[in-house]
């Protein structure tokens, strides 16, 4: 392999690197604000809307991403709504992503003691209001860490997007084999960018997670 | 669109033969990440440095990259070093080695949470190191295990449509060859989503309600 084919091989991996960011991004946006609404419907009293989250949650979790995205991406069109495969990628990741935030979220809402609840209440204090300067504030630490490996899965999950055509990590690699031959190489070029791509976030989650857990008394297995 | 049922009942025996080879490879699969899991688990313990270095690199390795990925390398990168495995042998293979990782660090973490006081006590008492892991730190570690062990299984069983990259005939691979020949993309993926919770929504509650039971006695 000459030094042009391997330029060549970079910058089609850096572009699929950059797609593959941009999905990431977008669907992790639409999956926090989703996960947040999800989380703050399943803790309602009135029933209906909880039961809604409930189902909400219960069927994007228990059905595969790959089937999410292949629904939206060939059967929405039989509906009359086509959308370009970046935003098939963006909506399905986002709502399959959005139940599992919804979950974290929502035991992390829950984490926070009665007695916070009942004083909010106690003080006549406004429902947003507690929620976002006393409830929030103390159910961050317990939510950051699992939505930070959430967000390394969703990453991840970006793959699925290369079979809908979107040019992604995986589907720059699988184009250049295509072209080029030298399947090792290419899958390893592309499993070794996924790594390093997901290395920062994963290092961020441990780093903070050391910082805010306390140690328990185990027997301090390494 | 429509959704024609006497259609759907008719592609009903292709989809439910694709669930039978899903289920196969996700048990074969399963068993091989609970094996891979334990022993990775085992050498994160270990006190030769090297061989808790080797744990350490295959667990982020595996949990670092798309299983989607990797199947594409064991299935077409493989065979080119000489290695060449039936396609089902390379998803059971995948799925193994990949679920294998993130089992190894719930290992590790219920292995940790067991208390400092039973393992001091187990030495105490001069028990070896077999009897120590079978008879103290194992059946501790193993019930918090039970949920964790069930979400894995669950997330296993949906990742399986992957498989139809690497040409095994499970569920999705035999609803995309339906859509493919009659053009119709309603009823066998409308189909396939409901199979896939008919599987998926029983096994969450029978792990749920073993959690439940665990936690209560």
């Amino acid at each position: 392999m000459d030094t042009e084919q391997l330029e060549f091989i970079a910058r089609q991996l850096l572009k699929g690197i950059g797609v593959t960011l941009q999905i990431t991004l977008l669907a992790a946006l639409l999956a926090l604000a989703l996960a947040f609404i999800v989380a703050l419907l399943r803790l309602s009293p009135f029933r209906p809307l909880s039961v809604g989250a409930r189902v909400y949650i219960e069927f994007f979790r228990g059905t595969s991403a790959l089937v999410q995205l292949f629904y939206l991406f060939f059967i929405l069109p039989l509906l009359g709504i086509t959308l370009s495969p970046m935003t098939t990628a963006v909506i399905g990741l986002g709502l399959n992503f959005s139940s599992f935030g919804a979950e974290i979220v929502r035991s992390a809402l829950v984490n926070v003691g009665q007695g916070q609840r009942d004083a909010l209440r106690a003080l006549d204090f406004p429902a947003a209001a507690g929620l976002r300067r006393i409830i929030l504030p103390q159910a961050l630490p317990f939510m950051l860490p699992p939505l930070g490996s959430l967000l390394v899965e969703l990453l991840k999950s970006t793959s699925l997007v290369s079979m809908i055509t979107l040019s992604d990590l995986t589907f720059s690699g699988s184009t250049l084999i295509t072209s080029l031959g030298h399947q090792t190489l290419i899958w390893s070029f592309v499993l070794v960018c996924y790594f390093f791509l997901s290395w920062p976030l994963v290092w961020l989650v441990r780093r903070y997670e050391r910082r805010h857990t306390r140690h328990r008394g185990s027997r301090g297995a390494r | 669109m429509t959704f024609d049922l006497a259609f759907a009942w008719s592609i009903l025996p292709d989809l439910l033969a694709g669930l039978g080879v899903t289920l196969e490879v996700v048990v074969a699969g399963f068993c091989g990440a609970v094996a891979i899991g334990g022993a990775m688990a085992l050498l994160r313990q270990c006190s030769v440095g090297a061989l808790r270095v080797l744990s350490k690199a295959y667990i982020a390795f595996f949990r670092q990259t798309p299983l989607l990925v990797q199947l594409y390398f064991l299935f077409f990168a493989l065979p080119l070093s000489g290695l060449t495995l039936p396609a089902i042998a390379t998803g059971v293979l995948g799925l193994g080695l990949y679920y294998g990782a993130y089992i190894a660090e719930a290992f590790r973490g219920a292995i940790n949470d067991v208390p400092a006081g039973q393992w001091e006590a187990a030495r105490a008492l001069d028990f070896g190191p077999l009897a120590l892991w079978r008879r103290i730190i194992l059946p501790q570690a193993m019930k918090p295990m039970v949920p964790v062990l069930g979400n894995y299984l669950i997330g296993m069983f949906k990742e399986t449509p992957l498989l139809a990259v690497i040409t095994i005939p499970e569920l999705f691979q035999a609803a995309k060859q339906i859509a493919g020949v009659t053009y119709r993309y309603n009823e066998p993926y409308t189909l396939m989503a409901l199979l896939f919770l008919a599987i998926s929504l029983p096994t969450s509650f029978i792990f749920n309600y073993l959690e439940k039971k665990n936690r209560h006695g």
